[in-house]
């Protein structure tokens, strides 16, 4: 399986704090990849990192069959290379509605003048509404988006990740503040796009982790600490000292 | 949910062009040239200067209500689309003028004595006769023209590439805008910035070659083109504003970070839409001081750009009428107050004379807006329509009940 992402030997620390040492990662082309680890870890950085968020101060971030580096681009650049990220906290246009962030979202030419005279297709919006539909949102898509849920709003990042129809979806915390039944649709959804693509999850629910029955990373203190299987993981005795013991 | 027509989806640009349009009617049948004489030549004249402001009001809004770059440096590009217009017009009155009165010689005077005249006439205040190389185009009507908006184009093009390429947002770029405009105020204010100093530009009111229109008649002329520029200037704001492109703008005022994660480029879509305020800024100007009649340096100065902001706060940013309400509103009732009209007001122990205290009326009525109505002058059409935001005070109603509207979840 070829590799779509390859982050080496990278380091970045604030104020002299390590948050990130030496970590390396590699994820294939279509691959489901589970990180957990305990809070400040560095899984939110690590997303930084890769988003071009954060700069590291040492290492290589390689992406693609061509073997770019990311570290050279801008955060709109990688965007568009085909790195699609859902945040920790849901960050959705509050003042826009539904279907003008999924619309904003949707895979198109991102110039400012293709933006000026774009005009709706239906081919569009009836993606809008496809995505809409998935996410369970249908009914929501002429209300401003500031006035969902939390959990709604979860799911409409979800969908503007799926929208953007990157090849490595980054994905933090998708389940916090959702209902079981969501939780199982989110997993669903996160299944079948991993299918295609390459997901990277970030979750502190292990029945959740478990269910996207996937090779689980192990973060500590900015490097992996384990990685393989979730049962291999959790079995590890440094695992269960720093992580799962407490 | 196919797009429809802009007009469609925005009812106020309507709504908005009848009303512009039956003022400038009004206007102009009442005008003393055109109608009745009700009202008088220099009140057209304040009234089409207040079409301008209206003009460069919704630049300010497209570049700071929508897109929430607060730009202190808007004014500088009106003046120079006034100082552009206002070349052409000294240079070919004063050409009419000088050739005129040397027709009587004997011997007809060269091509080069005419302007070696012009020059000595246009800058003798300042102490020299020779054209200062700005002026080279300043012959020709259609070159300044295409100047007009050339000019604060370039500027504000290189001025935004370099400010947004290195990410200075907020506070820090205010004050970038209003340096720029102070360093131009004082450029402009010296002797030999080739623009006469701190004379500026005088007799702008006068059309070269028409000097048997009657300036009742001029200045009906200018509201028409000032209404026109208006109009026009509303109808592409909208069209800018109500598709994919206003999204993006609206989302980068929001969260611009969130913005670049989309793989939208923020800082080509904030310098597009800077400049293009910048242009429509400098045909505002254009369009304004041949109205006024004069132009000085100190018409750039940074207290002017603050004042757009004030005016596009009280009306209400965000939205294209609110920008122009405010803009109309607070420049008129200003040149009321300042105009001595107002009655002062004896407190016995103290006088209260608008003159001097409309400025403090103003601050106060700003943070009252700022902090009380946020939505401005504009936000009570919110009241009529019904159209208002679901009051929830920040709060999430939670996984279930998310999906209600407040009042929904309140029953
Ligand atoms: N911009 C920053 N400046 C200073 N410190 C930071 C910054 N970003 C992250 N950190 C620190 O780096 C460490 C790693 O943070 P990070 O957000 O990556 O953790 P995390 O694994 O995502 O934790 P959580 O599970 O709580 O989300 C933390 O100690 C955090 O305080
Ligand atoms: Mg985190």
């Amino acid at each position: 399986m070829s590799t779509l992402l390859e982050v080496s030997g990278v380091s970045v620390s604030f104020d002299g704090f390590k948050a990130i040492n030496n970590l390396s990662f590699q994820i294939g082309k279509a691959e489901m990849r589970a990180i957990i680890g305990p809070n400040g870890a560095g899984k939110t950085t690590f997303m930084d990192i890769v988003t071009g968020k954060t700069r590291p101060d040492e290492g290589r971030v390689i992406w693609g069959d061509k073997s770019v580096s990311l570290l050279k681009m801008s955060e709109a650049q990688i965007a568009r290379a085909g790195v699609g990220r859902k945040f920790q906290r849901p960050t959705v246009f509050e003042d826009q509605t539904v279907f003008d962030n999924l619309l904003l979202a949707l895979k198109k030419d991102r110039g400012p003048l293709p933006v000026l005279f774009y005009r709706r297709s239906a081919e569009d919006v009836d993606k809008v509404h496809a995505l809409a539909e998935e996410i369970g949102l249908t009914d929501q898509l002429d209300r401003k988006s500031g006035e969902l849920s939390h959990g709604q709003k979860q799911w409409l990042e979800i969908g503007m990740l799926l929208a953007q129809e990157p090849q490595l979806l980054l994905v933090d915390e998708p389940a916090a503040g959702m209902t079981p039944e969501e939780r199982e649709h989110t997993t669903a959804i996160l299944v079948e796009a991993a299918k295609t693509r390459a997901v990277v999850v970030v979750e502190h629910d292990m029945e959740f982790v478990r269910r996207l029955n996937c090779k689980v990373t192990v973060l500590h203190e900015g490097s992996v600490l384990a990685e393989g299987s979730l049962d291999h993981v959790t079995s590890n005795k440094d695992v269960i000292d720093v992580y799962l013991g407490r | 949910m196919t797009d429809r027509s802009l007009f469609a989806k925005n009812p106020s640009v309507l709504i908005f062009l009848a009303c512009l349009g039956m003022f400038t009617l009004g206007v102009t049948v009442f005008s003393e040239a055109f109608g009745s004489g009700l009202i008088s030549t220099s009140f057209v004249k304040t009234l089409g200067k207040t079409l301008c402001l209206c003009l460069i009001a919704l630049a300010m809004d497209l570049v700071w209500g929508y897109t929430g770059i607060l730009s202190l440096g808007h004014f500088a590009f009106f003046g120079i689309g006034g100082y552009m217009i206002g070349m052409w017009l000294m240079y070919e009155r004063t050409r009419d003028i000088i050739v005129t009165s040397m027709a009587g010689q004997e011997i007809p005077p060269t091509e080069s004595e005419i302007t070696a005249a012009i020059g000595n006439q246009i800058f003798g205040v300042v102490g020299s006769s020779e054209f200062p190389a700005i002026w080279a185009f300043s012959h020709s009507l259609t070159l300044q023209l295409i100047l007009v908006v050339a000019v604060p184009g370039l500027l504000a093009l290189v001025f935004g590439w370099l400010a947004f390429r290195s990410r200075v947002t907020g506070v820090y770029l205010s004050i970038l805008t209003q340096a720029m405009t102070l360093a131009l105020a004082l450029y402009l204010f010296q002797n030999d910035s080739g623009l006469r100093g701190n004379n500026g530009l005088s007799g702008l009111q006068n059309l070269p070659g028409l000097d048997e229109v009657p300036q009742s008649v001029v200045s009906v002329w200018f509201l028409w083109a000032s209404a026109a520029a208006l109009g026009l200037g509303y109808v592409f704001s909208a069209w800018v504003v109500s598709g994919k492109f206003g999204s993006v703008l609206r989302g980068i005022r929001d969260d611009e970070a969130r913005v670049r994660f989309l793989g939208y480029s923020v800082e080509a879509y904030k310098l597009f839409i800077f400049t293009i305020t910048a242009v429509i800024a400098g045909i505002a100007g254009a369009l304004y001081y041949p109205q006024a009649g004069i132009i000085n340096p100190a018409e750039i100065a940074p207290i002017a750009s603050i004042y757009l902001a004030v005016w596009v706060a009280i009306g209400g940013r965000g939205r294209l009428y609110g920008a122009v309400i405010g803009a109309a509103f607070v420049s008129l009732v200003s040149s009321w107050f300042t105009g001595g009209q107002v009655p002062s007001i004896p407190l016995g122990f103290y006088t209260i004379d608008w003159v001097d205290w409309w400025l403090v009326l103003l601050g106060f009525s700003f943070v009252m807006v700022t902090l009380f109505a946020p939505r401005g002058i504009g936000g009570l059409f919110d009241l009529w329509t019904g159209h208002m935001a679901p009051a929830r005070h920040g709060q999430d109603l939670g996984p279930d009940a998310g999906s209600l509207q407040e009042q929904e979840a309140d029953q």
